[in-house]
Formats: C-alpha cells, structure tokens, sequence
C-alpha cells in the first residue's frame, strides 16, 4: 500500500496535499516510475477481479496479471525511487503526507488491511476467489490446492521484497541497513515461505525455523511435541531444532548482539515492519505514558504464555484429570486474543495509524522475553557520543519502538533498553553522527559519556 | 492560570529566579537550578513559544521530516513536575534597580536573580530593501511561520550569506523544489572557518543538490514589486535574479535590544565574566546574548553554539545556586550537516596554517569525505581534526588532544576513533598510505581491529 508515492505538483498548496500519500516534493517522479505506479494499480485491479470471482474461472492468468504486475511495478516503482538521487536521508514530507501522517488515506489503509486479517482469520471461504488464483502457485510448490495461509504468506512475502527493495535503495549509503534488509527479505523468502512449502511437498510438518517458542506458542505445546515425535527422525530433529533454538541459541545471540541478530534480521513480523512499515515506524508514541503501558502489556504477554504452557503440560501429564478443559480454553484464547487479534489484526492493520511495531512494542513474548535479556545480559548498546548532540530529535521522532533516544543522547547517556530492537534507524537519521550500535563489553554499558553531576572534582566535571 | 505564576503566588517567601529565553542556555540553568535546589521559584520568560523546543531542528520541521512536537526535547508534563514556571510574554524592559521585568502583556514580574538567555536575532546589515515584505532570516519558530507565508507557490529564492544556516535553509527550500541562488561573500563557501580543501568539498556538494551557488558575491540591493513585496536582487557583480524570497543569513548577532539604555553593560552582547555574571549583582547572562570580556584562549567571545550553550546555562546554575563556578568547557568541538555531508571538528582546525603548524589532508575519491589532521610542525601534537562524510568518536578524541598525542599514534590507532555504523569502510589504512606518502621515510603499524574495544575502554578514559 505504501508504496503509493503520488506528489501533487504544487507542494505548498496546503489544500493540494491533503490528498496525497506521501510528499516529497524535492524531486521529479520519472515516467517510467509513474508507469510503474501504473502498472502497480493494474495488479490491484486484478487482484480484485479475483477476490470477487473470477480468480476461481481463470486462476493462472489471472495470478500472473495480479501478483506479476504488483510485484514488477512494486519492484521498479521501489528502484527507480531514488535513482540519481544523492546518497541520504530521504525523510522529506514524512509528516506532510496523507498516508504517512493518519490522514484520511492512512485511515482507508488501516480499515482495509484490517478487514482483510478479518476475512482470513475467521471468514476465509469470503477470499475463496484469491485462494484459487493461487493453486498453480501452490501445486507447484506443494503439490497440493492452495488455502488461505499460502495466499496470505505470498502475499506478505511479496511486501517484504517490494518494500525492501525500496528501503534498500532509499538507505543506498547505509551498508548496516542495506545488509539487515537483504536478511529480513532473505529469511522471510527462505525460511518462512519456500522451505515450509517444499517441506510440505516432501510430505513433511509444514515447518517454519524463524519462529520459535514463544513467539510460536505452538512450538512446545504437548500436542506438538507428541506430534513431532510421532512423525520419525525429521519429527525428532525437528523437536531437537526448536529446543536448541529457544533454549540455546536464542541466548547466545542475544548475549552477544542483542535482540538486533532477531527482531530486525530474522524475525518475520520484524520483516514486515521494516520494510512494508517503515513509512510507519515514526508513527509510534514516544510518551513516557506509552513506555509504562507497553511494559505491563508486553510482560503480561509473556506470563500469559509462560502459564499457558505449563497448564498445557501439567494437564498432559494428569492426562486431563485435575485440569480438565481449562487448559485447553486458556490456549484457545491465547490463539485468539494474542496470536489473532493482536499480531494480525491489531499488529499489522494498525500500521498505518499506531506505526510499524504495534506488536513487537505491546505484545510479543519473544521480544518480552529478548528485551529482558538484552536489558541485564548482553553486550549490546547504542553508544552515545559525548557531547555532539544537538536534541533536534530525529532519533525520537524514527525509532519505531517509541523509545524517546534523544533523552538519552541529550544526557550523553549510552541507550539499554529492553525494547530497541537494533534497526539502527536513530544512527542512520542522526545529523551529528552521536549514534552508534555497538557490541562491547558488559560493564560501562550504561555510561553517561559527560560528566554533569559530578560536582566538586574539578570544575570542568560539571558538563 | 499558568502555572509558573500560580507557583509564584503561592510560595512567595522562597528565592525567585527569573530566567528570560527558553532556549537551551536558559532551559538548562533552570533544570539544574531544579537539581540543586528544591525550594527556588524558577519561571523561564519566552515569547517565542510556551515550550522549550529544539531551534536546530527548525529546518526539520518545513522540509516535513518532524513535527513541532517532536522538536520538543521534553513533554509538556515535565515542566510543571519540576515546579519550573513558564510564562509565554515578551519582556520589553528591566528595571534592575526595582528588580522588575516589564512585560508586555502580564503584570511586572519580580526576581531575585536574574538570568539572561534571550538568544539571538538575524543580522541585517543595512542592504536596501531588507525590510521588504518576503525578506526574511531564520532563527525563531517565528521565522519558520513567516517562512512557511513567505514560500508559498513560490518558484525561486536567493539566500545571502555562506554560513551555517544558509546552508540549512537551501536545502529547505530545495525540498520544496523552489529554485535556490546563493549569495557567499567570500571565494569559497564558509572558508572564514573551514580549510580550502573542505571548504572546496561544500561547494561541489550545494551545486551537486542543484544549487545556483554564486561565490565572491555580494547583495548589493533588494528589488521590490509595486507591492512592496521582493521581487529580485541585484548582486555586487551588477547581476539581477529574480526570485521571490530573499534569506538573509549573514550570521546572528545578540538579541539584546531590549536591554539597552539600561545600566547593564553591553558591547555586542550582555558582557558577562567568567562566571557569567553581569556589572549588575545577581544577574547573569548565557548562551548566544552573552560576550566574554575575556574571551577564553583560542575561543570567541561570543559562543553562538548548542552545547556551548547548554554548558553555560549548567555553568550559571551552579553560581545561582551558590556554587561559584567558572565557565571552562572542554576540548573545543563542533559538528553540522551540509546537506547530506556531515561533518565534526575536534580540537582547533583553523582556516589557515600558522608557521608552527602542519596538515595531513585525506580525501576519499567520491569527493565526499575527507579527514584532516592539524598538528605541530616540530613535535607532530596533534592540534585538531576535521572530519567529513566520516563520524568520529568524541571520547577518543578529545582524549588524544588532551594527551598530546602525536600524528603516528593516533593514525595508528584511527580505528578507535571510528563511530560509523557497523559495516561501514574505514579508512585508516588510506589515510595511513596518505601519511606515508608525506613522509616516505616512516611507518603506521595500524592497531590491529580485535582490541578496538580496549582501546577504548580500557585506555583510561572511563577511569581517569
């Protein structure tokens, strides 16, 4: 959706830009951009064609119209963007735009993303003329008709690539957010799309390696477990997989780069909102009040999750004598509250109105679970330099976790906090060069690089 | 009812401190006036804006990349947790005799110290048509209003002035596809402070953003419509452009206007010693509006900069407070972006080479980075470093200057001072090739990559 780049031609007109998407003015649209835009709009067309029918009557046709014309005028529309165009921040108009500033378009964008998790989640049959454009896709790939998860995996896929093209070529003279970008569309292409497909094809547990337990509250479920262990060696090596992950390397990255190597190179969800949400991520509260909201909503998450295993197990192991159907409804709810409503739903839908991380910040365990580490053991930091800092508040205003970087960096203070999940955007936007991600060692990491308050050493101490 | 004058109602027998200007000078002495002291009534005075936003983010806020409120370093809640009064009026005289501020639109105002931090104004040097209608400076979220007036459907502009901020404002403009001339006085861009070889870097890069930049260049006269609007400039070079705004930004000066004819003493600012404290007792001045009658070694006496501003407002709540202290900021640094070059400085890296100094220049073949090193011709102490389109680290830095390290150390150990993000290429190699070529008979060992941290942190910067 974002990708919508429309500019009117007279920028200062106050009235001419209340309908535009979003608006930098500093630059021409080329022709072929527009054609791509174009061809963009075309695939939309399609695609709705489908929805209303006829994807069922002309499957291939029209998945090749819809998907092939999105995705080529996506990916041309996202590289002609920033073509010769000198390497920089390219934040002109962000807060002008309609789309990118909850106007009206962001409003039509947040219902209509909405309305479609709706229609996945609980009326699926209502998206019966998508799924079937999709079954040549999915024979092909799986062996088998497609439904409505391999409809919205391709779907969401193809927004990672799009928009991280665009992305990568808007950070053109960041290597550290070109490299991340490469790895969230690698792993979301990769290991959340192709391999659980060609698993599947192989007659194997649709299996998907870049989310573990507790983002995937599935994962160590007794149910599961069982499950694996009954489907033979790949069950078991399967089982051994997502143990080590959780339990041992999900640790040992995050002891040595932060919860970074995850939430914003691997994870699927951190993916989306890097790239289809980054016209998003200064959307967030930076409000001391958020902050307190976000900790009681994140770490309740994660207790919520933490109980519901264990009442999972400990009924599996009184085999639903003391426990009866409690545990399975307390699991029923999770799924529905916290893995639908919330991280579809709410996480996604509200990209447009509450910014990219919605669910990354209030509601997933696993980043509740990472920050916990990252804040008490880690070796990363954001380094602050001394006293270079100007408080414009760039950082503040592009860090999509709503953390306030600027009351750090004002102070000369290095930044550790459980939510900042290393997109290094705050570095990118920083006019004076005070921000650096950083693994070092664990002591000084919270070092406040001017001394201020040291008062009565010697005199020049005090700033 | 405000809350800073209900405060003052309230408990009238405490010290009341008056801070006029709610920039970073006077917005710092008033939140370490809070550290200290409890009691003391503080009301920060602004006509400018009911809060304390961040000036140097003007330009972020017209090209669309913040809003106003995210130029507000603080949210508005703090202000009244911290009991620090703020009371939005324009102070047109004071009697420092009563102890009074004459506002303009409350009652008089009575302090017991004062601090004045009122900032600074646009200089206008006389040009004929200054006071045109769609002639304007930029400093003040005033101007930034008048600015958004002023550029509406417009198609060309002329900035005067090769500074900081003509700079900032052609890339305003130019994010707005307005057709941007620029008027530089001297022969080459801001080469009053820069060397040549950066100086020269500045220039390609405002003309590779498409600027129409006019060096040796003077405004001779600004033309108006039949409606007393610009309509155009005529340069010293006899050149007529059309445009139809005109930006002067030929530097600031104090905004201390309001204080003259008073028995305070003023030269171009509010001269103040070296603890900021004025003739007149109990009151003080920081930040742009205040002139050292002794300027500090190498330093001017007026420090039209962000930190320096933040450090004497802290500097200045320490004497309020009772804790004389004498304003003695650090290592002399400084940092600002040129379009899409960044660039720091540490130590001092004057325009010109005295005979006691020499440089090694390095330049990256895009044209768009450069380290240079200053140092002493006899001893190579190291003196100060410019670095552009290359962030370095602050600590590291200042340490070596401190340290008086010489050129082959600190080349050696270049890596350390790196602050670019992860991933980034790192030069010391290059630069370390660019040393050898100067002096063909030595050589750089370069530290190796593995004991980057220990190098920073464990070479006593933490511990000292």
């Amino acid at each position: 959706m974002a990708m919508l780049d429309l500019k009117p031609d007279f920028y200062n007109d106050k009235a001419a830009i209340s309908m535009a998407i979003t608006v930098d003015a500093s630059y021409e649209q080329s022709t072929l951009q527009k054609m791509a835009l174009a061809l963009f709009g075309l695939g939309l067309l399609l695609f709705l064609v489908s929805f209303l029918g006829l994807g069922k009557t002309y499957p291939l046709p029209l998945f090749l119209g819809a998907m092939g014309a999105m995705g080529v005028g996506g990916f041309l529309y996202a590289y002609e963007a920033y073509k010769n165009r000198p390497e920089g921040i390219k934040n002109n108009g962000v807060m002008f735009g309609n789309l990118t500033n909850r106007g009206a378009v962001a409003w039509v964008a947040a219902v209509f993303i909405t309305g479609f998790y709706v229609l996945l989640y609980w009326h699926a049959h209502l998206l019966e003329g998508l799924i079937r454009m999709m079954d040549p896709l999915s024979f092909f790939l799986k062996g088998k008709a497609a439904n409505e998860w391999f409809l919205y995996g391709f779907l969401y896929t193809l927004a990672v690539l799009v928009m991280g093209v665009k992305f990568i070529r808007k950070y053109k003279h960041n290597r550290y957010q070109q490299i991340r970008t490469v790895s969230v569309m690698f792993f979301q292409l990769g290991f959340a799309f192709l391999i659980p497909a060609f698993m599947e094809l192989m007659n194997q547990p649709e299996f998907y390696f870049t989310y573990f337990w507790p983002l995937d509250s599935y994962k160590l479920r007794p149910n599961w477990v069982q499950d694996m262990m009954s489907k033979g060696g790949v069950g078991m090596v399967l089982l051994l997989v997502s143990a080590a992950t959780t339990f041992l390397v999900t640790p040992i990255l995050t002891f040595f780069y932060g919860k970074r190597w995850y939430c914003s190179w691997v994870c699927g969800c951190g993916g989306l909102a890097e790239t289809a949400g980054d016209p998003f991520r200064h959307l967030s509260d930076k409000s001391l009040k958020a902050w307190r909201i976000e900790r009681w909503m994140i770490y309740s998450v994660l207790v919520l999750v933490v109980i519901m295993t264990l009442l999972l197990w400990l009924n599996s192991a009184w085999q639903g004598g003391v426990l009866g159907g409690i545990s399975n409804g307390f699991a029923q709810w999770y799924g529905f509250l916290i893995g639908s409503m919330f991280s579809g739903v709410v996480g996604v839908g509200f990209y447009p109105i509450m910014g990219s991380r919605v669910w990354c910040r209030f509601g997933c365990p696993m980043a509740a679970l990472l920050g916990l580490q990252q804040k008490f053991f880690s070796r990363f930091r954001i380094t602050t330099n001394s006293g270079q800092c100007i408080s414009c508040g760039n950082c503040s205003t592009y860090c999509e976790m709503g953390i306030d970087v600027r009351a750090y960096a004002q102070k000369g203070q290095n930044i550790v906090r459980a939510s900042c999940v290393g997109c290094g955007i705050c570095a990118a936007v920083c006019p004076r060069g005070v921000l650096k991600l950083e693994n070092g060692p664990t002591n000084n990491r919270t070092v406040i690089h001017i001394r201020r308050d040291d008062v009565g050493i010697i005199d020049n101490s005090v700033y | 009812m405000n809350s800073g004058l209900y405060l003052i109602a309230k408990k009238k027998s405490f010290m009341h401190i008056v801070i006029i200007g709610n920039g970073i000078a006077g917005i710092s002495a008033a939140r370490y006036i809070r550290k200290q002291n409890s009691e003391a009534k503080i009301t920060v005075v602004s006509a400018e804006t009911a809060h304390f936003y961040s000036r140097t983010a003007l330009m972020y806020i017209y090209m669309g990349h913040m809003t106003y409120e995210n130029t507000k370093p603080y949210e508005d809640w703090f202000w009244s947790k911290n009991r620090i009064g703020l009371l939005q009026d324009y102070v047109e005289t004071v009697d420092f005799d009563g102890k009074v501020l004459v506002l303009q639109k409350n009652d008089r105002l009575s302090y017991d110290k004062l601090i004045i931090a009122a900032g600074s104004k646009s200089n206008k040097f006389g040009w004929p048509g200054q006071n045109l209608d769609g002639v304007q400076g930029l400093y003040n979220r005033q101007d930034l209003t008048l600015l958004e007036e002023n550029t509406k459907n417009i198609k060309q502009a002329v900035i005067v002035g090769g500074g900081l901020i003509g700079v900032e404002l052609g890339e305003m403009l130019m994010s707005r596809r307005i057709k941007v001339t620029f008027l530089v006085r001297e022969s080459s861009y801001w080469n009053n402070v820069l060397p040549p070889e950066e100086s020269d870097m500045i220039n390609r890069h405002i003309r590779e953003h498409h600027v129409d930049l006019h060096l040796n260049t003077e405004l001779k006269e600004i033309v108006s419509d039949e409606n007393g609007r610009a309509k155009g400039v005529v340069t010293s070079k006899g050149t007529v452009i059309d445009c139809q705004l005109v930006g002067l930004t030929a530097g600031v000066s104090p905004n201390v206007d309001f204080l003259k004819g008073t028995e305070l003493a003023i030269k171009k600012g509010v001269l103040v010693n070296e603890y900021l404290e004025t003739n007149i007792p109990d009151v003080s001045a920081v930040g742009d509006c205040a002139q050292f009658i002794t300027p500090l070694p190498n330093r001017r006496p007026i420090e039209q900069v962000w930190y320096t501003g933040r450090m004497q407002g802290i500097t200045v709540a320490y004497t309020v407070c009772g804790n004389r202290k004498k304003y003695k900021p650090r290592t002399w640094f400084n940092s600002a972006k040129f379009f899409d070059i960044e660039y720091q400085t540490y130590g001092m890296v004057m325009p010109k080479l005295n005979e006691q100094e020499e440089q090694l220049y390095w330049e990256h073949s895009d044209g768009k980075k450069c380290l240079k090193f200053v140092y002493q011709k006899n001893t190579q102490q190291l003196l100060g470093i410019n670095a552009f389109g290359i962030r370095l680290r602050h600590e590291v830095c200042e340490a070596w200057l401190n340290e008086g390290r010489t050129l082959d150390y600190v080349l050696a150990h270049f890596k350390a001072a790196n602050f670019d993000p992860e991933f980034y290429t790192t030069y010391e190699k290059e630069v370390a090739a660019a040393y050898q070529k100067q002096y063909p008979n030595k050589k750089i060992n370069l530290v190796p990559k593995k004991n980057l941290f220990d190098m920073i942190f464990k070479s006593g910067i933490f511990h000292r």
